[in-house]
Order: structure tokens, then C-alpha cells, then sequence
């Protein structure tokens, strides 16, 4: 608690006090009504004071205001009726303030546990000098100072790890709870938390542009992009407050006039008293603060998941997708090449493997890259000589006194070896063995592991259609396609096709929106032409967190499914708080122009409901069984 | 232009009431408060000066809502 919030419980308690005082104790009369306006000051000066400025301002329909009229009537109404009994009107304003409280410490309580999730901001960055280490502020060094990060420290900017080994916690960053193991020439993004040796770093950008920073600001921007429901609530409590004024004043005035008419008596005290208790109601706190805190916390929570939202309007839109469309390579393939199959081996597969890695051994090239990877050992350069590279076909090389050929169709045809072509889909590595076919090598790029996973949660999350889009060819995109059960497939798509195909599918869509997801590389148009761009696997990329509504921190496809949950949640709990809160407050309306619930229960249904919403708010940040 | 500028504010309707009273301001092109990151982005028109704006922006603040405070 703060300390106006301290203040504020003690002027409660003597408030309280001084009420049960009022009861208990035998006082005559005047004294009574002393220790009644007592506590009534106690608890409701600084409202009334507001109700004064406001009314010098002409701000009449503020919530001071009416409270303040409603208590004031209430004490008049005693005085009027001659009772001596002013606990009503004190017990308003003590549970009108209690409510208040309650809300002030909830929300302060959500607000520090959400910033907690976003608690990635390092404070100062080690820097040598002099052979001492000093703390400096991280805005303050320049793209390529090498800094130090002790175990336990926070890694404060981008850079490249120049000396030593550890291990980092990207949890921060990405939710996942695996530590990664950086050692001397390896990338490292701020944020993460180093944790077993020491690490130099050599910063590659400034604090301002590093990934924690671009984070930081995202996040703390998201809350300025308002949702329909929060505009709808604003503009609601602008008409709601003066209607149910209005409504009192009516309450007021007419039942008692129309009573004259017939001929019955007025009974003005009554109608005055259920127009006080509609007066009580009229605050519409808790909906204005249950609606956007439900949205913050949602937000929180998908942080902590390594889901980034940039707005409660995108949490909104992300609720209502139908229908996701993937770009192929870095959503649904991992966009690294990988020897996925060796067919018609007439020597043992591993030899095949072998005897390829070692031809390729003296070559960078991605496709060298993979079977080396495959092979798994480092290829021997002493078995090899005579490396013959022929350039757009393949590589000739002599390995352990056998001359191995390695390449395309083009290279068997110039060495005239019978070859077996590949009907699978990829980069297909013939390899002939002294003039002999030895069978083939196929690589090509690998489905992630979990996307067929993702695609049923996707489908359980309401998701009603999934389409890929890919350059590749048709017979490779329908393999795909097939294999992870994904619903539609365009292939053949250059680069400017998909955003074509994209307003395509938008416009012939009806109800639903549509959610693209890339993996942030030349697909920023796209991104930002669909209802809700889900870039993935983009730590690091500046236009793909510029581009996209939603930027997932690490490349799992589950990723999609989650977040697309937890907006539906989120949305759920703020329905709910919406129709429970206006349920109960027009129920209370009803109940009280009936004369059947009276000041006191206005008081608690107004509290009451706050405090469900605000707590039902909360569930929002949630995330777990998603 | 656009600023964000820290603010204090009570209730979650006080802050509503000083959205509206910000945008209403003279100079302001577009205002949004956030009641839970307790910040206020002020868009600024064309040649407008921030720090004379806000004041009156401040102003308006007050008006509506005697206790919030914009820290500028």
C-alpha cells in the first residue's frame, strides 16, 4: 500500500469507528448527530470538496458529485423525516470509499505484476577500464565497445560474444525455459540473462536499437491502441452517468406529481429516496477500469509467453481469426536444408553419406553444409585428394583411393553414369562411385516438428481454415501440404503473388478475420496488408517487429494456437465482465425505483461488482492451460 | 509530433474524462490516455508548441479531475 492508500484505510477505520460509536453508545440526541457528522466528514470531505470544484467547473456528472448528492439527501431526508438516524448515508460514503480502495490496491497490485512480466530493462552495462570493471549507462556505449557480463547479469545490448563460454536464459525473451550455450563468435541478444561464466561481448548496435529496447517500447505502447470494447465503454460511460441522472430526477418528480393528480398523497420522501438510490448506481467504474485492465493483462500474459502484442485492438482481431495463412518457409519448414532421405543406395547408406561429405569437404556451400551436418564428424581432408569442383553440376574428388562423383543429373550425364532420378521434392546429389551409380542424396528444406500439433490446436482454438503459400513447386507444395495437414496450398508464388493472394482470400472472405504469419524475411508487405500479421522467429529483426501486429519471440508454430487462445480468453473475460456488470447495475436500477432494494444494497451490488470484475480481470494474465 | 508523458490519476473514469478534456485542448491533434501504464500520448499539431500545449492541457486536466497530475 502507498501512502495515500494508507491514508485512506485510516480515515476508513475512524469513519467505521465513529459509527459503531454512534450506535452502541447511549448519547443523547445532539451529541449523536455530532459523532454522525463526524464520521461522515471523516470519511466523505475530500468528496465533497471535488463535488464543489466540479460544480465551479461545471463538471456536474462526476461521480463525486452524485455521490455527494446522494449522501446529502439521504442525511436530508433524516433530518426531514425527524429519525436521527444518519447511518445510512455514512455507511454509503465508507463502502462508496472501501470500493475505491479496493480498486485503487488491485489495480496497483496488476499493474506492478504485469510490469514484472516486462521487467527486462538492464540498468547499466560493465565496461573495462583501466582493468576495472565500470558500470556505466547502457545508452551511453558505442556499437562495437566491448562490454562484460558477469554470470547473473542481465546482457544490457545486441552484440557478439568475443571471449568466453556460458550458458543464457532467453526466457525473458521467448519463453522458453531451455538455457542456450553461447561460446566465442556466437550472436547474443539483450534481455537474456547470462548464467554460468563470464562473457565479453562486443556490441553490434546501440541500447536504443537493441532487441530489449524495441521490446520495451513495444509493449509499453501496446495500451495506446484502444479495442472496440474499451471505445464502446468510454463512450457508454459518457451517455450512462447523466441517463441515470436523468432517470432520478424523473424517479423524483414524476410518480409523486402523478400521484397528486389521482388524488392519492404524494409520498414525496419515498420517491426522493429511490432516486438517491439511483444516484448511488450511477458511477460506471466498474466496467471503465474492468475492460481495459482485462486487455492489459491479457497482453501481460501473452508476454510472458513470448507473444508480443501491439495493441489491445490486435488482441481483439487475433480472437476473431478464421483463418491462417502461412508463408512456407521459416512458419511451416525451418528454412535450413537438411538431408531428408538417401534412395537407391547400392552401398551401405552411411558410406554413401560418407563418401559425399568428403568430396564436399572443401566447400562452403549450404548444400556441403547440410551433409557434413548429416555425416555428423568432421570429414577427414588428409583421405581426400585431386578436388575437382565443376561448377552448376557437382564436385569430383579421389577419397580413400575411390573416385567419387557428387552432383547434379548434368554431372552423370557428362560422366555417362546410368542414374535413377528422384521423384521426392529438393536438391537431389547423385553420387557415382569409380564411374558405378551409388544412388542419391536427397536434401531439402524440413517441416518443424511440431506443426501438425499446431495445426489441430489451431483447429481447436476455431480456426476454420489454414492455407500455405510457397514458391516452390506444385508437386513439393502439395507434399508438404499433405504431410503436416495443412487445408489449402498455392504454389509457384513469387514474392509480389502473395500479397495478391492475400487481398484475394480477404475479400472473399465473409465474417472471420485473416491472420498471416511469416518469418519476417521479405514478407513485411504482406504482414501488414492481412487483418493480423504474426511474424515468427524474429529476434533480432527490426522490420519484421515494425511489420507485424504480433511478433512471436521464438519459431514454434505452437506459438500461433496459444496466442490465438489466449485472445479468445481474453475477449471471454471481458464479455463477461461487460453483461455481468451492466446485468447487476440494472437490475439494482429496476429493483430500486420498486422501492425493493434500498441505499445499502446499491452500495454493496457497486462495490461488489467491481470487485468481481476487477478479480475476473485478472484471470486474463493467466496463461498456463492454454 | 507525438509525446508520452507519465501521468497520475485515481480512478479509471478520471482518466477517460482527461482523454477527452486533452483531445478538446487547443493544439492537440489526438490524445490517448492509458489508465493502467498511467501514460498520456499527445499528438501535437502542425507547429504547435509541446511545453504551452501541455500547460493547457494540464488545465483542462485539472478541470475535469481536481487530483491528476501530467509530469512533464
Amino acid at each position: 500500500m502507498n501512502r495515500k492508500q494508507k491514508k485512506m484505510l485510516r480515515r476508513i477505520i475512524i469513519s467505521a469507528a465513529l459509527l459503531i460509536l454512534a450506535n452502541l453508545l447511549p448519547l443523547p440526541l445532539w451529541a449523536r448527530t455530532v459523532v454522525y457528522a463526524a464520521a461522515y466528514l471523516v470519511i466523505g470531505w475530500d468528496i465533497l470538496r471535488k463535488a464543489g470544484l466540479g460544480i465551479v467547473n461545471r463538471q456536474v456528472f462526476d461521480e463525486n458529485f452524485l455521490m455527494a448528492v446522494a449522501t446529502v439527501g439521504a442525511i436530508a431526508l433524516a433530518v426531514y423525516e425527524g429519525s436521527g438516524d444518519y447511518n445510512e448515508a455514512v455507511a454509503v460514503m465508507l463502502f462508496y470509499q472501501i470500493g475505491e480502495l479496493f480498486q485503487n490496491i488491485a489495480v496497483g497490485k496488476s499493474r506492478r505484476s504485469i510490469s514484472a512480466l516486462m521487467d527486462i530493462r538492464p540498468d547499466y552495462a560493465n565496461i573495462e577500464q583501466d582493468g576495472a570493471l565500470v558500470q556505466v549507462d547502457p545508452d551511453e556505449v558505442e556499437v562495437g565497445t566491448v562490454i562484460v557480463v558477469q554470470p547473473g547479469e542481465r546482457i544490457p545490448i545486441d552484440g557478439v560474444v568475443t571471449e568466453g563460454v556460458s550458458t543464457v536464459n532467453t526466457a525473458a525473451l521467448t519463453g522458453e525455459s531451455l538455457p542456450r550455450d553461447v561460446a566465442a563468435g556466437d550472436e547474443v541478444i539483450s534481455g537474456c540473462i547470462n548464467l554460468s561464466g563470464l562473457i565479453k561481448v562486443q556490441t553490434t548496435r546501440a541500447f536504443g536499437e537493441s532487441t530489449v529496447s524495441k521490446i520495451l517500447e513495444l509493449v509499453e505502447n501496446s495500451s495506446s491502441r484502444k479495442s472496440q470494447p474499451e471505445n464502446f465503454i468510454s463512450k457508454f460511460a459518457r451517455i450512462y452517468t447523466p441517463a441515470v441522472c436523468y432517470s432520478a430526477l424523473a424517479l423524483a418528480v414524476l410518480p409523486p406529481v402523478i400521484r397528486l393528480l389521482m388524488g392519492i398523497p404524494a409520498d414525496f420522501g419515498t420517491w426522493l429516496y429511490r432516486a438517491l438510490t439511483f444516484l448511488v448506481i450511477s458511477c460506471p467504474c466498474a466496467l471503465v477500469i474492468s475492460i481495459p485492465l482485462s486487455f492489459f493483462a491479457g497482453i501481460g500474459g501473452a508476454s510472458k509467453e513470448g507473444i508480443l502484442i501491439k495493441g489491445s485492438n490486435y488482441l481483439e482481431t487475433l480472437s476473431q481469426v478464421k483463418t491462417v495463412v502461412f508463408d512456407k518457409t521459416g512458419t511451416i519448414t525451418r528454412g535450413v536444408f537438411e538431408v531428408s532421405g538417401i534412395h537407391h543406395a547400392a552401398v551401405d547408406e552411411d558410406r554413401v553419406i560418407e563418401y559425399a561429405a568428403h568430396a564436399e569437404c572443401a566447400s562452403s556451400h549450404p548444400i556441403s553444409q547440410s551433409l557434413r551436418r548429416h555425416y555428423g564428424k568432421e570429414p577427414d581432408r588428409s583421405r581426400v585428394s585431386d578436388i575437382e569442383e565443376i561448377s552448376g553440376r557437382g564436385v569430383m574428388a579421389t577419397v580413400d583411393g575411390v573416385r567419387v562423383a557428387a552432383g547434379n543429373d548434368k554431372l552423370m550425364e557428362q560422366l555417362g553414369v546410368e542414374y535413377t532420378p528422384c521423384h521426392s521434392v529438393g536438391t537431389v546429389i547423385h553420387v557415382a562411385l569409380d564411374g558405378t551409380y551409388a544412388g542419391h542424396i536427397l536434401i531439402s528444406d524440413v517441416e518443424k516438428d511440431d506443426v501438425r500439433e499446431a495445426l489441430t490446436a489451431l483447429r481447436k482454438a476455431g480456426v476454420e481454415k489454414t492455407v500455405m503459400l510457397t514458391g516452390d513447386s506444385d508437386s513439393a507444395a502439395r507434399q508438404i501440404a499433405e504431410r503436416v495437414g495443412i487445408d489449402e496450398y498455392h504454389s509457384q508464388l513469387l514474392p509480389g503473388d502473395k500479397v495478391a493472394m492475400v487481398e484475394a482470400m480477404l475479400n472473399a472472405m465473409r465474417g472471420g478475420k485473416l491472420a498471416f504469419v511469416g518469418d519476417g524475411i521479405n514478407d513485411a508487405p504482406v504482414l501488414s496488408r492481412a487483418d493480423i500479421g504474426i511474424a515468427m522467429g524474429v529476434l533480432g529483426s527490426d522490420a519484421a517487429i515494425e511489420a507485424a501486429d504480433v511478433v512471436l519471440m521464438d519459431d514454434k508454430p505452437m506459438k500461433i494456437a496459444k496466442a490465438i487462445a489466449i485472445s479468445r480468453k481474453c475477449l471471454r473475460i471481458v464479455y463477461e465482465n461487460i453483461v455481468f456488470a451492466l446485468a447487476v447495475k440494472f437490475s439494482c436500477l429496476v429493483l430500486g425505483a420498486l422501492g425493493l432494494a434500498g441505499m445499502w444494497a446499491a452500495i454493496f451490488a457497486d462495490v461488489g461488482v467491481m470487485v468481481l470484475a476487477v478479480l475476473n480481470a485478472m484471470r486474463a494474465l493467466n496463461t498456463k492451460n492454454l | 509530433m507525438k509525446k508520452t508523458y507519465k501521468i497520475d490519476v485515481d480512478c479509471a473514469n478520471c482518466a477517460n474524462l482527461m482523454e477527452q478534456a486533452a483531445k478538446k485542448t487547443a493544439g492537440v491533434k489526438d490524445a490517448v490516455v492509458s489508465f493502467m501504464s498511467l501514460k498520456m500520448t499527445v499528438e501535437f499539431e502542425e507547429g504547435a508548441e509541446p511545453a504551452a500545449v501541455m500547460k493547457d492541457v494540464l488545465k483542462a486536466c485539472r478541470k475535469v479531475e481536481p487530483d491528476c497530475e501530467i509530469f512533464m
